[in-house]
């Protein structure tokens, strides 16, 4: 746009027509304010309360940085094989998790699916027991069955198939309850049985969603793997925890970077994986 | 007026029928060779975890009886009572359990601030420079990857025990998560109002404020939440590296078999994650309902 500058009279009269736009917004800005005040107010409680000083944090943080340069070079000391053995099993552990916890959320989802269990009570009970699943941590799953399988990487798989369970399973449900009737009504409308709507209908519609929620949990559970060792459940993670109490800080450093790597690549293959599956769908 | 559809000559109709044939035959192929290379894949996977489902079959016992034995000593007669002394370390543990609120509201605050703060320099739109963008996204990524509790590990060491640990892990792997989060929600935004304010003379500062600001701010705050959610769960178990939080309870109780204790801490947990869950739910939708 341009043109001339408005005049004061022009500007007085826009003034007029449009008293709003001229006027600043106190009512929102009040808002925000005290918004922020609020937020600031419990972060100031919050540092008291959980004694953060900033003395400890300046000591810690030279220590931090005395730490990083202990960290180098990587080195492997010479287990290399031991840490690559412990690596197989982090992603074994994820692997068999994920797919656990999948075999059994796929038919417990269209228990939680309103539109294929019409019975409230039903799928109120089965979701409420899917938040508990959900709400317990990966850590506290693995103390749990240690306790019934005893420490190793079994443990490890077994609890992180009860987390993702309720987990896969709400989002499982959720996908099934949005996923378009009109096919499954098709199966009716040509005599098929409620098995047959399910099995014609409504799975192939859901099932490439399903599987890269799937593949998306495989990745975020590579990651839960590598910790679960922390409490003895196997994986990379005892020797992680161990290696930091001693301070081997350079053997910490390579194993981070094999994570780091891992982690990456698992990331990039599911990531193609998922699109070729969405793709499909979508085709 | 209904009317007979004539029929395809027969050597057309053969040549659809094994077309079509041919085609279901070739999806089978596919869906027989995925599943081949999955069984493959489920054997070494559980050769190299270790699975062992007679043990499970023999054992699935001691699961039951640990639940069982877990569950509190409640009997109808001496109703408060046995509430008041299964929860007889009540005051304690609800002080422990603000803390982890607390630990994991700090955590996400501050991986909030830094999420934003870095978010714009990795969003390709908006970016100041090719280098700091891809620096930026690498620093994000290592600060995701690496999971809180080894952050935690590693701090306790170096701070001390305590919560500011669990506090700082949380606050670093919410910065890297928050950070990607952010910067995919800026390369989203609507260009025109960047590109109008910078017609117009406007610096950096003041192009984000007034150009991509009001376009993401309702995400971040909604992402923000979503991860202060999954910050509750992250805090829950700081305690078992000695990173303050109520974790240091339930890892002692599972470990010397206070089984009372570990159900009540257990319902404590439960109940606190599923109602944040519920209230920043409605938050959520509330925010981004009410924007829309």
């Amino acid at each position: 746009m341009t043109g001339p500058d408005p005049t004061p009279a022009e500007i007085a009269a826009l003034r007029r027509r449009f008293p709003d736009s001229f006027r600043p917004a106190w009512r929102g800005r009040l808002l925000a304010v005290l918004a922020l005040a609020g937020l600031a107010a419990l972060a100031a409680y919050a540092l008291v309360r959980l004694d953060v000083s900033g003395a400890r944090l300046l000591a810690g943080l030279g220590r931090l940085g005395e730490f990083s340069l202990l960290m180098w070079p990587p080195e492997t000391g010479g287990r290399a094989f031991a840490f690559l053995q412990a690596l197989a099993e982090t992603l074994g552990i994820a692997f068999i998790g994920t797919l656990t916890a999948a075999l059994v959320a796929f038919p417990v989802a269209f228990l939680a699916a309103r539109t294929v269990v019409p019975n409230p009570f039903v799928h109120f009970t089965v979701r409420r027991g899917l938040d508990v699943m959900r709400s317990v941590d990966v850590l506290i799953w693995a103390l749990i069955w240690i306790n019934v399988v005893g420490l190793g990487p079994f443990a490890g798989a077994l609890a992180i198939a009860c987390a993702d369970v309720g987990a896969l399973g709400k989002l499982f449900s959720e996908a099934v309850e949005t996923a378009d009737a009109k096919a499954g009504e098709g199966v009716s409308a040509s005599g098929g049985t409620a098995l047959h709507r399910i099995r014609f209908g409504l799975i192939p519609a859901v099932l490439p969603v399903l599987g890269s929620q799937v593949l998306y949990f495989f990745e975020s559970n590579t990651r839960s793997a590598t910790i679960i060792g922390i409490v003895g459940a196997g994986g990379i993670g005892q020797y992680l925890s161990e290696l930091i109490r001693v301070l081997e800080l350079r053997q910490v450093a390579f194993l981070i970077l094999m994570i780091l790597v891992t982690v990456a690549l698992i990331d990039a293959v599911s990531g193609r994986l998922r699109r070729a599956l969405i793709g499909g769908a979508a085709r | 007026m209904p009317e007979r559809i004539a029929p395809l000559p027969p050597d057309r109709a053969a040549a659809l029928a094994g077309a079509y044939d041919a085609a279901v035959a070739a999806t089978r192929r596919r869906t027989w060779a995925g599943l081949a290379g999955l069984v493959v894949l489920t054997g070494l996977a559980a050769w190299a975890a270790e699975v062992r489902p007679w043990v499970l079959a023999t054992h699935l016992g001691r699961f039951t009886d640990y639940i069982v034995q877990i569950l509190p000593p409640l009997t109808w007669a001496n109703l408060p009572g046995d509430l008041a002394e299964w929860y007889w370390g009540g005051p304690k543990w609800l002080g422990l359990l603000g803390e982890t609120l607390l630990m994991a509201y700090l955590g996400t605050l501050l991986g909030a601030i830094g999420g934003v703060l870095l978010c714009f320099s990795a969003a390709a739109n908006v970016t100041g420079s090719r280098t700091a963008c891809i620096l930026v996204r690498r620093g994000l990524e290592f600060c995701r990857t690496v999971p809180e509790i080894v952050f935690a590990l590693l701090f306790v060491i170096a701070f001390g025990l305590g919560p500011m640990v669990g506090v700082l892990a949380l606050a670093i792997h919410s910065t890297g998560a928050l950070g990607k989060l952010f910067s995919e929600v800026v390369e989203n935004i609507d260009m025109r109002p960047v590109e109008s304010l910078t017609a117009a003379g406007a610096g950096r500062i003041e192009t984000l404020r007034f150009a991509v600001l009001p376009q993401v701010l309702s995400n971040f705050v909604s992402y923000g939440l979503l991860r202060f959610e999954i910050n509750v769960r992250g805090a829950g178990v700081m305690g078992f590296v000695g990173a303050g939080g109520i974790g240091q309870e339930l890892l002692v109780a599972i470990r010397n078999f206070y089984y009372a204790d570990v159900s009540a801490i257990l319902v404590l947990i439960i109940l606190t994650v599923m109602a944040i869950d519920l209230g920043t739910e409605r938050l959520r939708h509330g925010l981004l309902g009410g924007l829309r």
